[in-house]
């Protein structure tokens, strides 16, 4: 799961997978708010896990163990 | 108060002649055609076949990073190019207050890809599904908001939304600001994307559009064949700047702005008073501020708005003739709409910058393809060649749905 939200975001930047540190926050990842509402709406289809969007909920660690846990 | 003087001392322009200013200048003194079949969708099944759409325009140019592209509706896109172009070739950045900065770009239309693509979004997934950057990108104003953002301009910021009179209000307005103190330099111009499936239905089924299928023989501004304009898209921006602040740190002066009428018609929503009356007064009104007179007019240029619709044509050429009299022929008139089609809300912005090329270089741009005279439309519109001869002012108009006119005169600096 990890991978495939590295693979996503990075996708979104346009920049290399490399550049994606799944511990960093998004906001240091240069994501805003409308940013990861956008990003969310592609996690959800790709997945079928419904995302509840909160502020802990803001390094790809922390959503790759939330969707992990429910799928 | 005291009234200040304003320059325009920057250009910046993406057009269907040209992505950059010189070279839609020098295309619209060669009379270079930008009209072409459509490649933004397929036109199976739709009356219109041509449009003036941009060629090669990579927005990749002017946004290192594709978030931030991602983020906007190509109308923002190409504003941002305007005015990426405008502020490099005025040299403005740095020299001036943000405080003291402002930016007036309009849209006619706004974000009308964006709409239609997420309406389709809504109709097959459901309204989970309408993305969140739906309302940023398409409200007409973040064209300027993004412009603002990406150039730090804190000061006054007001985008204006009269149809396809949109630009020359955002470039009037800005001479306006500046003319009475509210700030020292603006970035002034108006962008529009709208050569998609919605907007062809939508024009055409209010009989606006030429369905002629020949480049040459479709945008026919003046010309007795005219049936309608052709779709363009595109921006331009100007850089209009407070003229001792102009002087004080050496910029190029390319003309002066002097003078702006703003009218409306008040009589119908799509269709021109047919006596001309907003239209004469607007061009009366911006000449009266500028201070020409009918003994000027073979020193005159004007951009007409020219869309090529029979009405517009006849009621235009008729409102510089209940302005300027026997001497409205002896005024140099053209429209660049037969060369870029008619870019809607970017359009007064797209012949401002025409008409101060036009100055700079003593050189009117052509109407081309203009064959066939109408008894209705009988001033000089510089058919075929471009023609040079020394000139001292220019106007341009624009006259949008909603019975909005606007025209802007623009002088020659000589001192």
């Amino acid at each position: 799961m990890k991978e495939k939200l590295i693979k996503l975001i990075a996708d979104y930047k346009g920049v290399a997978v490399e550049e994606i540190a799944s511990d960093k926050t998004f906001g240091d990842l240069g994501l805003d708010s409308l940013d990861i509402a956008e990003l969310v709406m592609q996690i959800e289809d790709e997945t079928g896990v419904e995302i509840e969007v909160s502020p802990e909920l803001n390094t790809i660690d922390k959503l790759a163990a939330y969707i992990s846990e429910r799928q | 108060m005291d009234l200040h003087r304003v320059a325009v001392t920057g250009l910046g322009a993406v057009t269907p002649v040209g992505n950059d200013v010189p070279t839609f200048w020098s295309n619209l003194l060669a009379g270079v055609n930008g009209i072409a079949p459509v490649t933004h969708f397929d036109t199976e099944g739709f009356a219109i076949k041509l449009a003036g759409e941009l060629k090669g325009f990579d927005p990749h140019v002017y946004f290192e990073n594709v978030t931030d592209l991602r983020r906007t509706d190509p109308f923002t896109q190409f504003a941002v190019a305007a005015a990426e172009q405008a502020m490099a070739d005025s040299g403005i950045a740095g020299k001036v207050d943000p405080r003291r900065m402002g930016v007036y770009i309009g849209s006619g239309i706004g974000g009308m890809q964006t709409l239609m693509t997420e309406h389709a979004k809504l109709m097959e997934r459901g309204p989970g599904r309408v993305s969140p950057l739906f309302i940023p990108m398409m409200i007409a104003n973040m064209a300027a908001g993004v412009v603002a953002i990406r150039t730090g301009a804190k000061g006054p910021t007001l985008p204006v939304v009269t149809a396809c009179a949109t630009s020359s209000h955002t470039v009037g307005e800005a001479f306006r600001a500046i003319r009475h103190g509210y700030a020292d330099v603006i970035l002034a111009g108006g962008s529009e994307s709208t050569v998609n499936m919605l907007a062809a239905a939508g024009f055409h089924n209010c009989k606006a559009l030429s369905t002629s299928d020949d480049p040459n023989a479709a945008s026919l501004p003046f010309d007795l064949r005219r049936s309608g304009f052709v779709m363009g898209e595109g921006a331009a921006v100007l850089v209009l700047e407070e003229y001792e602040h102009a002087l004080a740190r050496g910029a190029r002066i390319y003309a002066e702005i002097v003078g702006y009428g703003n009218t409306c018609d008040a009589y119908h929503m799509t269709a021109p008073h047919p006596e001309a009356e907003g239209a004469a007064e607007a061009v009366r009104l911006a000449s009266e501020e500028a201070g020409i007179t009918g003994s000027d007019a073979d020193r005159i240029y004007i951009n007409a708005h020219g869309t090529g619709t029979h009405m517009n044509d006849t009621v235009e050429t008729l409102a510089y003739k209940k302005v300027f009299g026997q001497d409205a022929y002896r005024l140099h008139i053209s429209s660049t709409k037969s060369m870029t089609g008619h870019m809607l809300g970017a359009t007064g912005a797209v012949e401002a910058v025409a008409a101060v090329l036009a100055l700079r270089d003593d050189a009117v741009p052509p109407t081309i393809n203009y064959r066939d005279a109408d008894p209705e439309c009988d001033l000089q519109y510089t058919p075929g060649q471009a023609l040079h001869t020394p000139l001292t002012y220019a106007l341009s108009s624009s006259f949008g749905f909603g019975g909005h006119n606007a025209v802007l005169a623009f002088k020659k600096v000589t001192d």
